[in-house]
Protein backbone atom coordinates (compact mmCIF):
# COMPACT_ATOMS: atom_id res chain seq x y z
CA UNK A 1 0.00 0.00 0.00
CA UNK A 2 2.76 2.58 0.75
CA UNK A 3 4.80 1.83 -2.17
CA UNK A 4 1.62 2.64 -4.12
CA UNK A 5 1.08 5.96 -2.49
CA UNK A 6 4.82 6.36 -2.80
CA UNK A 7 4.07 5.83 -6.67
CA UNK A 8 1.43 8.47 -7.01
CA UNK A 9 3.41 11.33 -4.57
CA UNK A 10 6.11 10.56 -7.30
CA UNK A 11 3.91 11.06 -10.07
CA UNK A 12 2.81 14.27 -9.20
CA UNK A 13 5.36 15.47 -7.86
CA UNK A 14 6.78 14.87 -11.34
CA UNK A 15 3.37 16.79 -12.84
CA UNK A 16 4.74 19.60 -10.25
CA UNK A 17 7.80 20.16 -12.25
CA UNK A 18 6.49 19.84 -15.57
CA UNK A 19 5.01 23.35 -15.57
CA UNK A 20 5.35 25.39 -17.89
CA UNK A 21 9.89 26.46 -17.21
CA UNK A 22 11.34 28.82 -18.40
CA UNK A 23 13.21 27.71 -21.47
CA UNK A 24 17.38 28.46 -20.74
CA UNK A 25 18.44 30.62 -23.27
CA UNK A 26 21.96 29.50 -24.64
CA UNK A 27 24.62 32.34 -24.49
CA UNK A 28 26.04 32.48 -28.41
CA UNK A 29 29.43 31.75 -28.22
CA UNK A 30 32.32 32.16 -30.69
CA UNK A 31 33.74 28.98 -31.84
CA UNK A 32 37.14 28.53 -30.83
CA UNK A 33 38.41 27.95 -34.46
CA UNK A 34 37.17 31.23 -35.39
CA UNK A 35 39.12 32.89 -32.80
CA UNK A 36 41.98 31.69 -34.07
CA UNK A 37 40.94 32.10 -37.73
CA UNK A 38 40.31 36.01 -36.73
CA UNK A 39 43.88 35.82 -35.37
CA UNK A 40 45.55 34.49 -37.90
CA UNK A 41 44.13 37.08 -40.10
CA UNK A 42 44.75 39.54 -38.19
CA UNK A 43 48.75 39.56 -37.86
CA UNK A 44 48.55 38.85 -41.59
CA UNK A 45 47.11 42.24 -41.39
CA UNK A 46 49.62 43.58 -39.12
CA UNK A 47 52.54 41.87 -41.00
CA UNK A 48 50.50 43.96 -44.51
CA UNK A 49 50.30 46.96 -42.76
CA UNK A 50 53.73 47.22 -41.68
CA UNK A 51 55.44 46.00 -45.24
CA UNK A 52 53.37 48.55 -47.41
CA UNK A 53 53.84 50.97 -44.65
CA UNK A 54 57.88 50.24 -44.93
CA UNK A 55 58.65 50.45 -41.22
CA UNK A 56 61.60 48.45 -42.05
CA UNK A 57 63.18 47.84 -44.97
CA UNK A 58 62.03 45.32 -47.58
CA UNK A 59 64.78 43.57 -47.63
CA UNK A 60 64.21 42.74 -44.04
CA UNK A 61 60.52 42.68 -44.30
CA UNK A 62 58.97 41.46 -47.85
CA UNK A 63 55.18 42.33 -47.87
CA UNK A 64 52.78 39.05 -47.32
CA UNK A 65 52.38 39.06 -51.36
CA UNK A 66 56.05 39.02 -52.24
CA UNK A 67 56.25 36.18 -50.18
CA UNK A 68 53.32 34.25 -51.70
CA UNK A 69 54.65 35.25 -55.24
CA UNK A 70 57.93 34.11 -54.26
CA UNK A 71 56.02 30.83 -53.11
CA UNK A 72 55.10 30.24 -56.33
CA UNK A 73 58.11 31.07 -58.05
CA UNK A 74 59.58 28.23 -55.73
CA UNK A 75 57.05 26.03 -56.72
CA UNK A 76 57.06 26.84 -60.58
CA UNK A 77 61.25 27.93 -61.47
CA UNK A 78 62.69 26.93 -57.78
CA UNK A 79 65.51 27.99 -55.86
CA UNK A 80 69.33 26.87 -55.72
CA UNK A 81 69.25 23.99 -58.34
CA UNK A 82 66.11 22.70 -57.27
CA UNK A 83 62.24 23.17 -56.90
CA UNK A 84 60.26 23.25 -54.17
CA UNK A 85 58.49 20.18 -53.85
CA UNK A 86 62.01 18.68 -54.93
CA UNK A 87 63.69 20.04 -51.58
CA UNK A 88 60.41 18.90 -49.53
CA UNK A 89 60.83 14.85 -50.74
CA UNK A 90 64.66 15.87 -50.07
CA UNK A 91 63.30 16.41 -46.56
CA UNK A 92 60.57 14.08 -46.44
CA UNK A 93 62.84 11.29 -47.65
CA UNK A 94 65.53 11.96 -44.72
CA UNK A 95 62.51 12.06 -42.12
CA UNK A 96 61.22 9.19 -43.11
CA UNK A 97 64.65 6.95 -43.50
CA UNK A 98 65.53 7.66 -40.02
CA UNK A 99 61.95 6.50 -38.66
CA UNK A 100 62.64 3.67 -40.56
CA UNK A 101 65.79 3.13 -38.71
CA UNK A 102 64.66 4.56 -35.25
CA UNK A 103 61.65 2.10 -35.47
CA UNK A 104 63.93 -0.93 -36.42
CA UNK A 105 65.88 -0.09 -33.72
CA UNK A 106 63.72 1.16 -30.66
CA UNK A 107 60.97 -0.61 -30.88
CA UNK A 108 63.12 -3.97 -30.45
CA UNK A 109 65.09 -1.86 -27.74
CA UNK A 110 61.64 -0.76 -25.92
CA UNK A 111 60.37 -4.56 -25.58
CA UNK A 112 64.02 -5.45 -24.06
CA UNK A 113 63.48 -2.50 -21.62
CA UNK A 114 60.00 -3.21 -20.89
CA UNK A 115 60.32 -6.93 -20.96
CA UNK A 116 63.20 -7.67 -19.27
CA UNK A 117 65.66 -6.59 -16.17
CA UNK A 118 68.83 -7.55 -18.13
CA UNK A 119 67.52 -5.54 -21.14
CA UNK A 120 66.21 -2.93 -18.77
CA UNK A 121 69.76 -2.92 -16.94
CA UNK A 122 71.77 -2.66 -20.01
CA UNK A 123 69.63 -0.49 -22.85
CA UNK A 124 68.51 2.28 -20.10
CA UNK A 125 71.40 3.94 -19.62
CA UNK A 126 72.28 4.81 -23.11
CA UNK A 127 68.36 5.81 -23.78
CA UNK A 128 68.89 8.48 -20.96
CA UNK A 129 72.32 9.20 -22.01
CA UNK A 130 70.95 10.53 -25.68
CA UNK A 131 67.33 11.28 -24.42
CA UNK A 132 68.41 15.03 -23.30
CA UNK A 133 71.47 15.32 -26.14
CA UNK A 134 70.38 18.29 -28.40
CA UNK A 135 71.33 16.08 -31.51
CA UNK A 136 72.61 18.83 -32.66
CA UNK A 137 75.24 18.34 -30.42
CA UNK A 138 76.57 15.02 -31.98
CA UNK A 139 75.53 16.12 -35.39
CA UNK A 140 79.48 16.71 -35.85
CA UNK A 141 80.82 13.91 -34.20
CA UNK A 142 78.56 11.73 -36.53
CA UNK A 143 79.90 14.00 -39.35
CA UNK A 144 83.25 13.49 -38.70
CA UNK A 145 82.36 9.32 -39.01
CA UNK A 146 80.24 9.11 -41.88
CA UNK A 147 81.15 12.56 -43.91
CA UNK A 148 78.41 14.63 -45.07
CA UNK A 149 76.11 12.41 -47.47
CA UNK A 150 72.67 11.24 -46.91
CA UNK A 151 73.94 8.75 -44.45
CA UNK A 152 74.74 11.38 -41.80
CA UNK A 153 71.76 13.07 -41.94
CA UNK A 154 69.17 10.35 -41.61
CA UNK A 155 71.31 8.56 -38.50
CA UNK A 156 71.11 12.03 -37.09
CA UNK A 157 67.54 12.01 -37.50
CA UNK A 158 67.16 8.56 -36.05
CA UNK A 159 69.23 8.95 -33.10
CA UNK A 160 67.35 12.01 -31.96
CA UNK A 161 63.90 9.70 -32.81
CA UNK A 162 64.85 7.13 -30.94
CA UNK A 163 64.18 7.82 -27.51
CA UNK A 164 60.59 8.53 -27.72
CA UNK A 165 60.03 5.55 -29.54
CA UNK A 166 62.02 3.25 -27.33
CA UNK A 167 60.55 5.13 -23.88
CA UNK A 168 57.02 5.07 -25.08
CA UNK A 169 57.35 1.14 -26.62
CA UNK A 170 59.07 -0.04 -23.21
CA UNK A 171 55.50 1.75 -21.25
CA UNK A 172 53.51 0.39 -23.59
CA UNK A 173 55.06 -2.68 -22.79
CA UNK A 174 55.09 -2.28 -19.27
CA UNK A 175 51.18 -1.51 -19.05
CA UNK A 176 49.94 -4.65 -20.73
CA UNK A 177 47.82 -5.95 -19.16
CA UNK A 178 48.38 -9.02 -16.88
CA UNK A 179 45.02 -10.55 -17.70
CA UNK A 180 45.62 -10.35 -21.34
CA UNK A 181 49.35 -11.96 -21.17
CA UNK A 182 47.63 -14.93 -18.61
CA UNK A 183 44.70 -15.83 -20.71
CA UNK A 184 46.97 -16.63 -23.88
CA UNK A 185 49.51 -18.39 -21.81
CA UNK A 186 46.08 -20.29 -20.61
CA UNK A 187 45.46 -21.50 -23.97
CA UNK A 188 49.22 -22.75 -24.34
CA UNK A 189 51.25 -19.69 -26.16
CA UNK A 190 54.60 -20.15 -25.85
CA UNK A 191 57.12 -16.54 -24.82
CA UNK A 192 57.51 -15.74 -28.64
CA UNK A 193 53.19 -15.92 -29.04
CA UNK A 194 52.75 -14.05 -26.11
CA UNK A 195 54.80 -11.32 -27.16
CA UNK A 196 53.67 -10.98 -30.85
CA UNK A 197 50.29 -11.98 -30.53
CA UNK A 198 49.46 -9.72 -27.62
CA UNK A 199 52.46 -7.63 -25.98
CA UNK A 200 53.12 -6.04 -29.47
CA UNK A 201 49.29 -5.51 -30.47
CA UNK A 202 48.53 -4.35 -27.28
CA UNK A 203 51.75 -1.55 -26.86
CA UNK A 204 50.89 -0.40 -30.47
CA UNK A 205 48.85 2.66 -29.35
CA UNK A 206 51.90 3.60 -26.96
CA UNK A 207 54.10 3.13 -29.98
CA UNK A 208 52.41 5.10 -32.46
CA UNK A 209 52.07 7.80 -29.84
CA UNK A 210 56.19 7.71 -29.68
CA UNK A 211 56.47 7.76 -32.99
CA UNK A 212 54.10 11.07 -33.57
CA UNK A 213 56.48 12.68 -30.86
CA UNK A 214 59.50 11.14 -33.04
CA UNK A 215 58.25 12.55 -35.99
CA UNK A 216 57.98 16.29 -34.36
CA UNK A 217 61.47 16.23 -33.06
CA UNK A 218 62.65 14.50 -36.59
CA UNK A 219 61.79 17.28 -38.08
CA UNK A 220 63.29 20.23 -36.21
CA UNK A 221 66.04 17.80 -35.97
CA UNK A 222 66.04 17.81 -39.74
CA UNK A 223 66.12 21.33 -40.82
CA UNK A 224 68.71 21.85 -38.31
CA UNK A 225 70.69 19.35 -39.89
CA UNK A 226 70.36 20.77 -43.16
CA UNK A 227 71.41 23.88 -42.49
CA UNK A 228 74.73 22.44 -41.65
CA UNK A 229 75.55 20.23 -44.28
CA UNK A 230 73.49 19.54 -47.61
CA UNK A 231 72.87 20.41 -51.18
CA UNK A 232 68.75 19.90 -50.82
CA UNK A 233 65.85 20.04 -48.49
CA UNK A 234 64.02 22.82 -46.85
CA UNK A 235 66.70 23.61 -44.38
CA UNK A 236 69.64 24.11 -47.29
CA UNK A 237 67.36 26.06 -49.10
CA UNK A 238 66.40 28.51 -46.51
CA UNK A 239 70.47 28.61 -45.49
CA UNK A 240 71.06 29.38 -48.92
CA UNK A 241 68.35 32.40 -49.02
CA UNK A 242 69.69 33.78 -46.15
CA UNK A 243 73.53 34.00 -47.14
CA UNK A 244 72.00 36.33 -50.47
CA UNK A 245 69.36 37.82 -48.28
CA UNK A 246 66.32 36.74 -50.18
CA UNK A 247 64.10 37.12 -47.34
CA UNK A 248 60.70 36.38 -49.14
CA UNK A 249 62.55 32.84 -49.86
CA UNK A 250 63.32 33.13 -45.60
CA UNK A 251 59.89 33.02 -44.90
CA UNK A 252 58.47 31.35 -47.51
CA UNK A 253 60.74 28.26 -46.55
CA UNK A 254 59.69 29.05 -42.67
CA UNK A 255 55.79 28.68 -43.62
CA UNK A 256 56.23 25.49 -45.78
CA UNK A 257 58.59 23.94 -42.72
CA UNK A 258 55.34 24.93 -40.54
CA UNK A 259 52.84 23.45 -42.65
CA UNK A 260 54.88 20.02 -43.44
CA UNK A 261 55.04 19.29 -39.61
CA UNK A 262 50.82 20.26 -38.89
CA UNK A 263 50.60 17.38 -42.04
CA UNK A 264 53.00 14.99 -40.38
CA UNK A 265 50.89 15.62 -37.17
CA UNK A 266 47.61 15.05 -38.68
CA UNK A 267 48.89 11.78 -40.82
CA UNK A 268 50.11 10.15 -37.72
CA UNK A 269 47.29 11.12 -36.05
CA UNK A 270 44.93 9.37 -38.73
CA UNK A 271 47.46 6.58 -38.50
CA UNK A 272 46.76 6.10 -34.87
CA UNK A 273 43.27 6.01 -35.40
CA UNK A 274 43.41 3.48 -38.31
CA UNK A 275 45.75 1.14 -36.71
CA UNK A 276 44.65 1.25 -33.02
CA UNK A 277 40.82 1.84 -33.15
CA UNK A 278 40.04 0.41 -29.58
CA UNK A 279 42.48 2.69 -27.93
CA UNK A 280 40.04 6.06 -28.94
CA UNK A 281 36.75 4.22 -28.32
CA UNK A 282 37.83 3.31 -24.54
CA UNK B 1 37.40 -38.49 -16.74
CA UNK B 2 39.81 -35.88 -15.72
CA UNK B 3 40.37 -35.23 -11.84
CA UNK B 4 42.16 -31.84 -11.14
CA UNK B 5 43.12 -31.99 -7.22
CA UNK B 6 44.86 -29.98 -4.33
CA UNK B 7 46.79 -31.95 -2.46
CA UNK B 8 46.96 -29.89 0.84
CA UNK B 9 47.96 -26.67 -1.11
CA UNK B 10 49.22 -24.40 0.75
CA UNK B 11 50.35 -20.44 -0.70
CA UNK B 12 52.64 -17.97 1.34
CA UNK B 13 53.61 -14.57 -0.45
CA UNK B 14 56.76 -13.28 1.01
CA UNK B 15 57.37 -10.95 4.01
CA UNK B 16 57.36 -7.12 3.29
CA UNK B 17 60.54 -6.64 5.08
CA UNK B 18 63.07 -8.54 6.75
CA UNK B 19 61.59 -9.09 10.31
CA UNK B 20 58.05 -10.01 8.65
CA UNK B 21 56.65 -13.33 8.37
CA UNK B 22 55.32 -14.51 5.21
CA UNK B 23 51.45 -13.93 4.33
CA UNK B 24 49.96 -17.22 4.63
CA UNK B 25 47.14 -17.46 1.91
CA UNK B 26 45.97 -20.43 1.60
CA UNK B 27 46.31 -23.11 4.59
CA UNK B 28 46.29 -26.84 3.69
CA UNK B 29 43.99 -27.34 0.99
CA UNK B 30 42.65 -30.29 -0.01
CA UNK B 31 40.07 -30.17 -2.74
CA UNK B 32 39.60 -32.83 -5.95
CA UNK B 33 37.37 -31.27 -9.13
CA UNK B 34 36.39 -34.13 -11.59
CA UNK B 35 35.08 -33.42 -15.32
CA UNK B 36 31.10 -33.06 -15.19
CA UNK B 37 31.45 -31.61 -11.96
CA UNK B 38 30.61 -27.80 -11.15
CA UNK B 39 32.35 -26.41 -8.34
CA UNK B 40 32.05 -23.17 -7.18
CA UNK B 41 34.25 -21.65 -4.38
CA UNK B 42 32.88 -19.44 -2.38
CA UNK B 43 34.00 -16.62 0.59
CA UNK B 44 34.75 -12.93 2.01
CA UNK B 45 37.20 -10.96 0.65
CA UNK B 46 40.88 -12.67 1.88
CA UNK B 47 40.08 -16.15 1.94
CA UNK B 48 42.37 -16.77 -1.04
CA UNK B 49 39.64 -17.54 -3.71
CA UNK B 50 41.15 -16.01 -6.55
CA UNK B 51 44.78 -17.18 -5.77
CA UNK B 52 43.15 -20.99 -5.88
CA UNK B 53 42.20 -20.45 -9.25
CA UNK B 54 45.45 -18.99 -10.03
CA UNK B 55 47.49 -22.21 -8.56
CA UNK B 56 44.70 -24.06 -10.78
CA UNK B 57 45.15 -22.07 -13.47
CA UNK B 58 49.22 -22.22 -12.72
CA UNK B 59 49.65 -18.64 -12.86
CA UNK B 60 50.96 -19.50 -9.62
CA UNK B 61 53.07 -22.16 -7.80
CA UNK B 62 52.13 -23.60 -4.56
CA UNK B 63 54.25 -23.32 -1.22
CA UNK B 64 53.24 -26.26 -0.05
CA UNK B 65 51.55 -29.47 -1.40
CA UNK B 66 50.89 -30.04 -5.26
CA UNK B 67 48.21 -29.32 -7.68
CA UNK B 68 48.07 -32.40 -9.85
CA UNK B 69 45.60 -32.83 -13.26
CA UNK B 70 45.54 -37.18 -13.58
CA UNK B 71 47.86 -37.51 -11.18
CA UNK B 72 50.79 -35.43 -13.21
CA UNK B 73 51.95 -32.33 -11.24
CA UNK B 74 50.87 -29.02 -12.48
CA UNK B 75 53.95 -26.89 -13.90
CA UNK B 76 52.33 -23.38 -15.43
CA UNK B 77 49.62 -22.87 -17.53
CA UNK B 78 48.31 -25.46 -20.37
CA UNK B 79 45.55 -25.23 -22.91
CA UNK B 80 43.41 -28.33 -21.06
CA UNK B 81 42.83 -25.52 -18.08
CA UNK B 82 41.08 -22.45 -19.97
CA UNK B 83 40.19 -19.41 -17.61
CA UNK B 84 37.28 -16.70 -18.21
CA UNK B 85 38.21 -13.24 -16.34
CA UNK B 86 36.36 -11.27 -14.14
CA UNK B 87 37.17 -8.23 -17.01
CA UNK B 88 36.64 -10.16 -20.09
CA UNK B 89 40.54 -10.35 -20.82
CA UNK B 90 39.23 -9.93 -24.70
CA UNK B 91 41.75 -8.26 -27.03
CA UNK B 92 40.43 -5.35 -28.35
CA UNK B 93 42.47 -5.50 -31.93
CA UNK B 94 40.69 -8.73 -32.94
CA UNK B 95 36.93 -8.82 -33.46
CA UNK B 96 34.71 -11.01 -31.56
CA UNK B 97 35.09 -14.04 -34.03
CA UNK B 98 39.51 -13.49 -34.18
CA UNK B 99 38.87 -13.80 -30.06
CA UNK B 100 37.24 -17.11 -30.05
CA UNK B 101 39.67 -18.31 -32.44
CA UNK B 102 42.78 -17.06 -30.76
CA UNK B 103 43.78 -20.43 -28.88
CA UNK B 104 43.23 -22.05 -32.02
CA UNK B 105 45.62 -19.59 -33.71
CA UNK B 106 48.28 -20.53 -30.77
CA UNK B 107 47.66 -23.80 -32.11
CA UNK B 108 48.22 -23.47 -35.72
CA UNK B 109 44.76 -24.28 -36.92
CA UNK B 110 44.47 -23.25 -40.45
CA UNK B 111 42.64 -20.02 -41.12
CA UNK B 112 39.25 -21.25 -42.60
CA UNK B 113 38.96 -24.40 -39.85
CA UNK B 114 39.46 -21.48 -37.54
CA UNK B 115 36.42 -19.51 -38.53
CA UNK B 116 34.57 -21.90 -38.79
CA UNK B 117 34.94 -23.39 -35.21
CA UNK B 118 35.19 -19.90 -34.42
CA UNK B 119 31.54 -19.23 -35.87
CA UNK B 120 30.05 -22.62 -34.30
CA UNK B 121 31.24 -21.33 -30.79
CA UNK B 122 29.72 -18.14 -31.17
CA UNK B 123 27.29 -19.80 -32.31
CA UNK B 124 26.89 -21.65 -28.44
CA UNK B 125 26.83 -18.72 -27.04
CA UNK B 126 24.24 -17.24 -29.02
CA UNK B 127 26.31 -14.57 -30.88
CA UNK B 128 26.51 -15.93 -33.96
CA UNK B 129 25.73 -12.37 -35.72
CA UNK B 130 28.46 -10.57 -33.78
CA UNK B 131 31.55 -12.38 -35.45
CA UNK B 132 32.56 -9.04 -37.20
CA UNK B 133 31.57 -6.75 -34.19
CA UNK B 134 34.59 -5.35 -32.63
CA UNK B 135 35.11 -6.20 -28.70
CA UNK B 136 34.50 -2.36 -27.79
CA UNK B 137 31.12 -1.93 -29.19
CA UNK B 138 29.61 -4.99 -27.15
CA UNK B 139 28.23 -5.31 -23.72
CA UNK B 140 29.08 -6.28 -20.59
CA UNK B 141 27.17 -10.01 -20.88
CA UNK B 142 28.10 -10.17 -24.77
CA UNK B 143 31.60 -9.65 -23.83
CA UNK B 144 31.97 -12.57 -21.46
CA UNK B 145 30.25 -14.72 -23.51
CA UNK B 146 32.66 -13.94 -26.16
CA UNK B 147 35.39 -15.05 -23.03
CA UNK B 148 33.66 -17.92 -22.47
CA UNK B 149 33.41 -18.97 -26.38
CA UNK B 150 37.22 -18.23 -26.44
CA UNK B 151 37.35 -20.63 -23.35
CA UNK B 152 35.98 -23.16 -25.05
CA UNK B 153 37.71 -22.91 -28.56
CA UNK B 154 41.13 -24.51 -25.95
CA UNK B 155 38.62 -27.42 -25.63
CA UNK B 156 39.68 -27.77 -22.17
CA UNK B 157 39.02 -30.21 -19.80
CA UNK B 158 38.70 -28.06 -17.00
CA UNK B 159 36.92 -24.30 -17.43
CA UNK B 160 38.53 -21.75 -14.45
CA UNK B 161 36.63 -18.93 -14.08
CA UNK B 162 37.15 -15.92 -11.87
CA UNK B 163 33.89 -14.06 -10.61
CA UNK B 164 33.17 -14.29 -14.38
CA UNK B 165 29.53 -12.28 -14.20
CA UNK B 166 31.05 -9.70 -11.33
CA UNK B 167 30.80 -6.59 -13.19
CA UNK B 168 27.45 -7.66 -14.85
CA UNK B 169 24.19 -5.70 -13.70
CA UNK B 170 21.88 -8.02 -11.74
CA UNK B 171 19.47 -8.58 -14.37
CA UNK B 172 21.78 -9.55 -16.85
CA UNK B 173 24.21 -11.92 -14.35
CA UNK B 174 20.76 -14.11 -13.72
CA UNK B 175 20.35 -14.54 -17.47
CA UNK B 176 24.22 -15.38 -17.46
CA UNK B 177 23.70 -17.39 -15.15
CA UNK B 178 21.38 -20.04 -16.87
CA UNK B 179 23.47 -19.40 -20.17
CA UNK B 180 26.50 -20.32 -18.21
CA UNK B 181 25.00 -23.55 -16.84
CA UNK B 182 23.63 -24.63 -20.21
CA UNK B 183 26.91 -24.44 -22.07
CA UNK B 184 29.19 -26.05 -18.84
CA UNK B 185 26.64 -29.16 -19.60
CA UNK B 186 27.40 -28.85 -23.10
CA UNK B 187 30.78 -28.99 -22.67
CA UNK B 188 31.06 -31.99 -20.75
CA UNK B 189 34.09 -30.00 -18.87
CA UNK B 190 34.81 -29.66 -15.22
CA UNK B 191 34.27 -26.51 -13.83
CA UNK B 192 35.75 -24.15 -10.62
CA UNK B 193 33.85 -20.99 -10.21
CA UNK B 194 35.02 -17.91 -7.99
CA UNK B 195 32.37 -16.01 -6.96
CA UNK B 196 31.08 -13.69 -3.69
CA UNK B 197 27.37 -14.23 -4.05
CA UNK B 198 25.99 -17.51 -2.40
CA UNK B 199 22.77 -17.12 -5.04
CA UNK B 200 25.44 -17.43 -7.64
CA UNK B 201 26.72 -20.70 -6.01
CA UNK B 202 23.68 -22.59 -5.43
CA UNK B 203 22.20 -21.55 -8.73
CA UNK B 204 25.61 -23.48 -10.57
CA UNK B 205 27.15 -25.49 -8.62
CA UNK B 206 27.08 -29.41 -8.03
CA UNK B 207 29.16 -28.34 -5.00
CA UNK B 208 29.83 -25.56 -3.04
CA UNK B 209 33.35 -25.02 -1.49
CA UNK B 210 33.12 -22.68 1.06
CA UNK B 211 36.68 -20.95 2.41
CA UNK B 212 36.99 -19.21 5.61
CA UNK B 213 39.54 -15.99 5.34
CA UNK B 214 42.90 -15.52 6.49
CA UNK B 215 44.30 -17.58 6.14
CA UNK B 216 42.36 -19.78 3.63
CA UNK B 217 40.76 -22.89 4.74
CA UNK B 218 38.19 -25.46 3.64
CA UNK B 219 35.16 -24.54 5.98
CA UNK B 220 32.86 -26.37 4.02
CA UNK B 221 32.49 -29.06 0.76
CA UNK B 222 28.77 -28.70 -0.14
CA UNK B 223 27.02 -30.84 -2.74
CA UNK B 224 24.00 -28.67 -4.79
CA UNK B 225 21.60 -30.10 -6.43
CA UNK B 226 19.59 -26.72 -7.94
CA UNK B 227 21.84 -26.56 -10.91
CA UNK B 228 20.63 -30.21 -12.03
CA UNK B 229 17.19 -28.91 -11.64
CA UNK B 230 17.71 -26.41 -13.54
CA UNK B 231 19.26 -28.36 -16.05
CA UNK B 232 16.26 -30.71 -15.93
CA UNK B 233 14.02 -27.26 -17.05
CA UNK B 234 13.14 -26.13 -13.92
CA UNK B 235 12.73 -22.33 -13.89
CA UNK B 236 15.44 -20.15 -11.91
CA UNK B 237 12.99 -18.19 -10.52
CA UNK B 238 11.07 -21.25 -8.83
CA UNK B 239 14.18 -22.91 -8.01
CA UNK B 240 15.12 -19.59 -5.85
CA UNK B 241 11.37 -19.26 -4.22
CA UNK B 242 11.54 -22.89 -2.77
CA UNK B 243 12.43 -23.36 0.98
CA UNK B 244 15.39 -25.44 0.41
CA UNK B 245 16.86 -23.07 -1.28
CA UNK B 246 16.53 -20.32 1.51
CA UNK B 247 17.20 -23.02 3.61
CA UNK B 248 20.84 -23.46 2.13
CA UNK B 249 20.95 -19.66 1.93
CA UNK B 250 20.99 -19.21 5.44
CA UNK B 251 23.06 -22.20 6.10
CA UNK B 252 25.87 -20.60 3.59
CA UNK B 253 25.22 -17.28 4.88
CA UNK B 254 25.99 -18.59 8.55
CA UNK B 255 29.22 -20.64 7.35
CA UNK B 256 30.35 -17.69 5.54
CA UNK B 257 29.89 -14.95 8.09
CA UNK B 258 30.66 -17.39 10.94
CA UNK B 259 33.18 -15.77 12.83
CA UNK B 260 33.57 -12.21 10.85
CA UNK B 261 33.86 -9.34 12.99
CA UNK B 262 31.11 -6.87 13.67
CA UNK B 263 32.65 -3.75 11.73
CA UNK B 264 33.14 -6.31 8.27
CA UNK B 265 29.52 -7.11 8.50
CA UNK B 266 28.38 -3.59 8.32
CA UNK B 267 30.50 -2.72 5.77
Amino acid sequence: MTLITDLTEVYNSDAKTSEPVRAPVRRRQVPIPLISLATVIGLLLIWAAAASAELVSPVFLPSPAVVAASLWNLVSVGFVDSTLPQHVLASLGRVLGGLAVAVLIGVPAGLAIGASRIGRGILDPIVEFLRPLPPLAYLPLIIIWSGIGEASKVIVIALSMLPSIVISTASGVRSVPKDHVNAARAFGATKRQVTFHVVLPSALPSILTGIRIALGTGWSTLVAAELVAATRGLGFMIQSAAQFLVTDVVIAGIAVIAVIAILLEIAARALERWLAPWASAK
Amino acid sequence: MNRLFFNDVSLAYPARDRQGVPQLVLDRIKLSIATGEFVVVIGRSGSGKTSLLNLAAGFQEPTGGTVTLDDKPVEGPGAERAVVFQDDALYPWLDARDNVAFPLKLKGVGERERRARADELLDLVGLSAAGNRRIWELSGGMRQRVGIARALAAEPRFLLLDEPLGALDALTRGKMQTFLLGVWAKSRSGALLITHSIDEALMLATRIVVLSPNPGRLAADIASSFAADILAGASPSEVRASPAFKRMQDGLTGLIHADSPEEELAA
